[in-house]
């Protein structure tokens, strides 16, 4: 009980939280942000959105259910995660449960990291570290264990997506698949798998290609522009590939960095939000409505509204702060939401927008 | 929208078990919401000692009955033209469905605003219920009725195994079972079917997980949930009974969103507008689930997920009520984002029900699938080690954490984990004291590993600090005691040994400080930090480096809580101490709260200027005086807990408001106090002070017989008793256990056939400002709390009240008291003596200020702050009066003798007003659920005493053409006085006609059963009759002058003679 590795997490502001190591006993580095999420730290810390970052966690008790088998379903994805291998670069938490209880847990979140060298820090006070990050925005930062220092990276300069994008495209094919099952191309920019799974559970088939993949020679009947790391305006291939796609009048749907592609590809901007949203509670308004959803958010970056081209129109917006949280061309197929409609981890409510955007498949 | 102009808001009426101060807060907030739309408001609530009847509340407030009636009469006079129904909790519900269903709003033009009757009516009714959910694929816990093996089988097969047979229509669950399998299920039918035609099968939900989640929809159909919970205790005791942590720990991401989409799915099918709770049982070895049930209205749970997360549910629920959307209520924590989104927690909240079974005599300590509580405290943290110990000293029952207290637990542990009783959790950790697995505790228990997994932990930490000394603790273990919730008490016992207390635990509040091993302040913000808030609610913790707030606030004052509700103390201190807050608010102070009991209005953050939802240990008080450095503490308004706290803060240099603690001490030390006394020339009753039987004994004889005996030092619920003679004095020293030097036992002569007089008084530096006195109704003997007050009052003689102003005037000056005190007395032929003297105020300070109309604890705080506005009031040549009825829960308690006694039992109290002191105290009766009986009266009029006490009583029932019957004694009394009635047999003779058939088939309307002494072990026959009129919801009286008052009431009025008038009507 008293033999707990002491470890600190150092903020490029120069401040300091001493806590314990629970995980790897590795220092690194990154872009320190954190999440308000209550569950689901399993397919926060496999989503790709978060490489490069140290991720903190808002909730304080961590751990507490383990961390669920490496099973894969029969299209050879991971059952209980949202892509491969853990990406964040550390994680940073309040009180950690080496005990876990729960029927499918297989080992200790420590355990997990340990497994894939990602180092985690326990005896943080994350809501005041969750405060300097808000008051000053999203700092580098980094875990140093052991007092073996190392350099402070910034992962914004850096083309993450190239990172966590495959290398070349596959297929996915639905249970139901026939001469009429439609095909969409799914632009991995570090695509989360539970985007896969919603379009396979509505028999539609998904041809994964990497993030600067030119894919017009597949078959396919629209694409979905996935979620990812980092900052948009980096991903020039894919913007060019969308730009094509829209004067075809391919449908298009986007996800997260999805969204900011699509607008960029629209001819709109972004911009670099000062501590993002990451949380499963940001409430959104459907333009022209009453309806609001509770979504699932994990971004940095957002598109202006007010650099939209005449023919674009906010689709959905944050009631909390009034930033975009979706596109959509006044009469074309085009659209894209902020938040992540695949949730996992968080609340499934805007999941219907698979089925309209599948409607609108030629 | 069409905005409403006048609303009916029914309350819930006096507190009782399974419905208590949360509808206090519910009420509350609906009415702020009203007011702020400019809505004019009538309020239907009984319960007078309300935060929701008082002043400005509502603009018409009806101390009334809430059954149609009632509400009826007030809708032709008020002529509202809509009505809220779920703020009053299933009070207000069943009225309202019973309103609509008799045409009665419909007749009168009401709209229900909300969730609607047809909506009510397919939650509450189960078979709708289920048609509801299975019309959307949710699965739902449900029985079918089988009446031959083969179909039962079939039944089985479909719900899948394990499965329950119930045998219908059997008392207790009697020859039911669970079978694994066919063969067990055949065996359990067979037998089962041997003694009944129809047996109920149903899936056995036991162990499995209990959770629940708040919904909020609003007419937009926009549908949140704004906090999930999960019981520590599974599926099979009640919500209101297990602890419950907020959010869910032991869901995965998936289950927690799977479950949320059902809530979201079932709430949008349903129609719910506003706020409701949905549970389920939730499989701990799948993601199997079903839905036990719905409540369309704020309920228990929803009063806690508001507390735990920030979110004002009530205020909300009423916003949408009226037609808002959630998008365009603000969040008023943040101020900055809106109400449509859902809390993010970055702590963990627990709450522990609070049992005080110990009153209650032959009651049953098993908790299970119904409600026995009566109260709970909530504890935030960021650890589940840290809320657990919070919480558990909150209860109040002598424990400083789960470890380090001295209970007794003469348990058999197995038995214990597998039948809980109200401490349970107190036995898992004896348990893992006694080396038992976790696995086998879990197997017992089926409390999931988790939560055993972080009780083993503090056992851990317990083990690891009796290793040392003060001198030699290391650092880091004494922080992650800390952490985990152990308080200085319990270190310093472990450290120290059970001895000198107060100097040891100094001690390691001196090492930690000297450590920099102290909590911080955090905020409650319901979004994680992730915007900036400017909230004031706040807890303090152990695992944090920062406080969230700074301390630049010269002028605030402290006013200290009143806990978790129990019986002797409840809502009338949240009243106090909200009024308390209110009184500094207008003399410009800021005000700080602290008080840790969700169901109160004082913990509404918006109520004071900071609100600490924390323990009220010396400990954690002297924490938060610290950091504040306020200008003074208020300790006399929430009850016997803070005042408790005065001498130990005083003796820390922190400065006590009001009446000087060393003048407290005088009060409530029974030596001094006494001392004082013999020196004014005050009488008061024989007492002494018994370290032995012997002497015991010896006094009682030289006094003479009956006495009554109060231990010194009472584990968790007092054991006060009457001695009639020296066989009952010796049985009740045995019971009370631990009588020596150490923990002498406190004789007092009882004196029968006295009057008991009560004054409630503010004074200002020794000089009575205002004052109020009231009469019981019953003679000395029946708990002050537990008795039927009158104010002003109408029996007692002049020079009677003058005696007693005298008295209270001596003491007021004697002891230099400012502020609130109580004094009771009694009276026989103007001879008056002390019997209680509490300097604080009492259960009876709204009572007394709602019937004479001026504020006592407005007034009482202005003198505590020096502000002596020098009026006189006038509180007893009133023209009307007012009468306060307790409420009992007998009917909550399995097997719990109805009777009156020296302890307090009941657990809530309505006061109505009238033009005399019959209408007052019938609509009294009424409003705690008696009826005035039709035809039918059972009497059996105790001893022989009592006997002819109620003679005259008994010839007015006579001549009102009741038909009487009697028990044998009484029969013969009454007939050699020559009123005539039907003898019926005692439940012992097993004869017919007997008294129980008569009660089981609902022939009598009233029981008339007085006890023949006050504490003996009761006759079994008196007792089951007393028992079955509760079990069977038939009115029961049982003490003699409450019978006369009674009769005499229902002889001059009847209920249409019963004036329906406004608060401010009666002037």
């Amino acid at each position: 009980m008293l033999l707990k590795k002491n470890a600190k997490l150092v903020l490029e502001d120069g401040s300091i939280f001493y806590g314990h190591s629970f995980a790897s006993d590795i220092s690194v580095s990154g872009e320190v942000v954190f999440s308000t999420g209550m569950v689901g730290y399993p397919e926060s810390l496999t989503d790709p959105s978060y490489k490069g970052q140290i991720l903190c966690l808002t909730y304080p008790l961590i751990g507490n259910y383990g961390i669920p088998s490496n099973d894969t379903d029969n299209h050879g994805l991971l059952k209980n995660f949202e892509s491969d291998k853990i990406h964040i670069q550390g994680l940073v938490i309040s009180d950690y449960s080496s005990d876990y209880s729960h029927w499918n847990a297989k080992k200790s979140l420590g355990e997990w990291l340990k497994e894939h060298n990602i180092p985690g820090i326990f005896d943080i006070d994350t809501r005041e570290l969750t405060k300097k990050l808000r008051e000053k925005g999203t700092m580098l930062g980094k875990i140093v264990i052991n007092d073996e220092d190392v350099k402070l990276y910034d992962p914004n300069k850096i083309d993450l997506v190239k990172e966590v994008s495959i290398n070349k495209p596959c297929k996915y094919t639905c249970k139901n698949n026939n001469a009429d099952t439609k095909n969409i191309i799914l632009i991995d920019c570090g695509a989360k798998y539970n985007i896969i799974r919603c379009f396979l559970k509505r028999n539609v088939n998904v041809i994964r290609v990497p993030y600067d993949y030119d894919f017009f020679n597949e078959k396919f009947d629209g694409i979905l522009i996935s979620n990812g790391p980092g900052n948009p305006k980096m991903c020039k291939k894919t913007i060019e590939n969308i730009k094509k796609a829209i004067k075809q009048e391919i449908p298009v749907m986007g996800i997260c960095l999805g969204n900011q592609l699509l607008a960029l590809a629209a001819g709109a901007d972004t911009y670099k939000l000062k501590y993002g949203h990451r949380s499963q509670n940001q409430p959104c308004l459907m333009q022209g409505t009453k309806r609001c959803f509770i979504t699932t958010q994990n971004h940095g970056f957002a598109v202006k509204t007010n650099s939209l081209q005449e023919d674009w129109e906010p689709w959905f917006t944050n009631i909390n702060d009034n930033t975009n949280e979706g596109i959509k061309h006044k009469t074309k197929p085009f659209m894209s939401v902020q938040f992540h409609p695949e949730a996992a981890a968080g609340p499934v409510d805007t999941e219907f927008l698979f089925d309209e955007f599948i409607e609108k498949l030629k | 929208m069409k905005k409403p102009k006048k609303v009916l808001v029914l309350g819930s009426g006096s507190l009782k078990i399974g419905e208590a101060g949360e509808f206090d807060y519910s009420g509350s907030q609906a009415l702020k919401c009203l007011r702020e739309h400019g809505i004019t408001t009538v309020l239907v609530n009984p319960n007078i000692a309300t935060n929701q009847t008082s002043k400005g509340m509502a603009d018409k407030i009806y101390f009334l009955p809430i059954t149609t009636y009632f509400v009826e009469k007030v809708i032709k006079k008020e002529h509202p033209d809509s009505i809220m129904l779920a703020f009053g909790g299933q009070t207000a519900l069943n009225c309202g469905v019973e309103l609509h269903d008799k045409g009665i709003l419909k007749k009168h033009n009401i709209e229900v605003l909300g969730t609607q009757v047809q909506v009510i009516k397919d939650t509450e009714d189960r078979h709708l219920f289920v048609k509801k959910l299975e019309e959307i694929d949710v699965k739902v816990a449900k029985s079918k009725a089988v009446s031959n093996i083969d179909e039962g089988i079939k039944v089985a097969k479909e719900i899948k195994f394990p499965v329950m047979a119930r045998i219908a229509y059997a008392l207790g669950g009697r020859g039911s079972g669970i079978a694994n399998n066919e063969k067990e299920l055949k065996e359990l039918l067979a037998k089962g079917f041997s003694y009944s035609n129809q047996i109920l099968i149903e899936r056995f939900l036991g162990g499995w997980k209990e959770i629940e989640y708040e919904v909020v929809r609003d007419k937009y159909d926009n549908c949140i949930t704004v906090c999930n919970m999960e019981n520590f205790d599974p599926m099979g005791i009640h919500t209101g009974e297990s602890i419950v942590v907020a959010p869910s720990q032991t869901l995965t991401n998936s289950e927690y969103h799977k479950l949320r989409e059902i809530a979201i799915r079932v709430i949008r099918h349903l129609g719910i507008v506003g706020e409701c709770n949905i549970q389920y049982a939730f499989d701990p070895h799948s993601e199997d689930y079903r839905v036990i049930e719905v409540n369309a209205r704020l309920s228990r749970s929803s009063a806690l997920a508001s507390k735990a997360t920030g979110y004002p549910l009530a205020f909300i629920a009423a916003k949408l009520a009226l037609g808002y959307s959630l998008t365009e209520i603000d969040n008023s924590i943040t101020k900055t984002t809106k109400a449509c989104f859902e809390p993010a927690l970055d702590y963990i909240v627990i709450k522990i029900p609070r049992w005080d079974l110990e009153k209650f005599r032959k009651v049953s300590f098993q908790i299970g699938s119904e409600m026995k509580s009566v109260g709970e405290v909530m504890a935030i943290g960021r650890k589940f080690e840290e809320v657990l110990q919070k919480a558990l000293r909150m209860l109040g029952i002598g424990l400083h954490g789960l470890v380090c207290h001295t209970l007794k637990l003469d348990m058999d542990i197995d038995y214990e984990l597998k039948n809980p009783t109200d401490k349970r959790v107190l036995a898992v950790a004896e348990a893992i004291k006694k080396n038992y697995s976790i696995e086998k505790i879990y197997s017992l228990s089926k409390i999931d590993k988790w939560f055993l997994y972080k009780i083993k932990n503090i056992i851990d930490t317990e083990n690891e600090i009796k290793k040392y000394k003060i001198t030699s603790i290391p650092k880091e273990l004494l922080r992650l005691a800390k952490q985990q919730g152990f308080s200085d008490f319990q270190i310093a016992r472990l450290l120290f040994g059970n001895k000198n207390y107060e100097s040891n635990l100094l001690k390691v509040r001196q090492l930690r400080k000297e450590q920099d091993i102290v909590p911080y302040t955090k905020q409650i913000d319901t979004l994680a930090a992730e915007y900036p808030a400017k909230t004031n609610y706040l807890y303090l913790t152990y695992n944090g480096s920062r406080d969230d707030v700074i301390f630049d606030n010269k002028n605030a004052v402290i006013v200290l809580g009143s806990g978790a509700y129990r019986i002797g103390s409840s809502v009338e201190f949240d009243w106090c101490c909200v009024n308390s807050v209110f009184a500094l608010k207008n003399l410009n102070y800021n005000t700080i709260m602290i008080n840790y009991n969700p169901e109160t209005v004082s913990t509404d953050y918006d109520i004071c200027d900071r609100l600490y939802f924390e323990e009220m240990t010396f400990e954690r008080v002297l924490d938060i005086y610290e950091k504040e450095n306020p200008q003074g503490i208020i300790i006399s308004m929430g009850g016997q807990i803070p005042n408790n706290l005065a001498m130990r803060l005083h003796n820390q240099q922190a400065k006590v408001l009001g009446t000087s603690p060393l003048n407290i001490d005088n009060a409530e030390n029974r030596h001094k106090f006494s001392k004082l006394c013999d020196k004014l020339g005050i009488d008061q009753p024989q007492w002494a002070e018994s370290s032995t039987i012997d002497s015991a004994k010896e006094f009682a004889n030289r006094v003479k017989y009956p006495v009554l005996i109060r231990p010194s030092y009472v584990l968790s619920g007092a054991a006060m008793a009457v001695a009639f003679d020296d066989e009952d004095l010796n049985r009740y020293l045995k019971k009370a256990a631990d009588v020596s030097k150490e923990h002498p036992v406190v004789i007092t002569k009882f004196i029968t056939g006295a009057k008991e007089i009560e004054i409630d008084a503010v004074s200002f530096n020794g000089e009575i400002s205002i004052y109020a006195i009231s009469e019981h109704v019953e003679n000395a003997g029946v708990h002050s709390g537990d008795a039927t007050m009158v104010l002003p009052p109408q029996f007692t003689y002049i020079e009677t009240i003058r005696k007693i102003k005298e008295i209270a005037k001596k003491i007021s000056s004697a002891l230099s008291i400012t502020g609130p005190f109580n004094m009771q007395f009694i009276a026989k032929s103007n001879e008056i003596k002390v019997i209680e003297c509490n300097l604080r105020s009492s259960r009876s300070f709204p009572f007394a200020s709602k019937v004479t109309k001026h504020n006592f604890i407005d007034i009482a705080t202005k003198s505590m702050m020096g502000v002596n506005e020098d009026k006189k009031y006038n509180t007893l040549d009133l023209d009307y009066v007012g009468v306060k009825a307790p409420q009992f829960s007998f009917s909550r308690l399995h097997g719990a003798d109805p009777v009156l006694g020296v302890e307090m039992a009941s657990t809530g109290e309505v006061a109505c007003l009238g033009n005399n002191i019959d209408e007052a105290f019938l609509k009294s009766l009424l409003a705690v659920g008696f009826k005035i009986p039709d035809k039918n009266i059972l009497l059996s009029t105790g001893p022989i005493k009592s006997k002819a006490y109620l003679l005259e009583s008994m010839k007015i029932l006579k001549s009102m053409n009741f038909n009487l019957y009697a028990t044998k004694g009484t029969f013969d009394f009454l007939k050699n006085n020559g009123i005539e009635t039907k003898t019926l047999h005692w439940p012992s003779e097993k004869k017919e006609p007997s008294i129980l058939t008569y009660l089981k088939e609902k022939k009598i309307d009233l029981v008339i059963n007085i006890p023949k002494s006050f504490e003996d072990e009761e006759l079994e026959n008196d007792y089951l009759i007393r028992r079955r009129a509760v079990d069977f919801n038939i009115p029961l009286l049982t003490n003699p002058q409450n019978t006369k008052l009674f009769i005499e009431s229902i002889s001059k009025l009847k209920i249409e003679d019963l004036e329906i008038k406004e608060w401010e009507g009666y002037d």
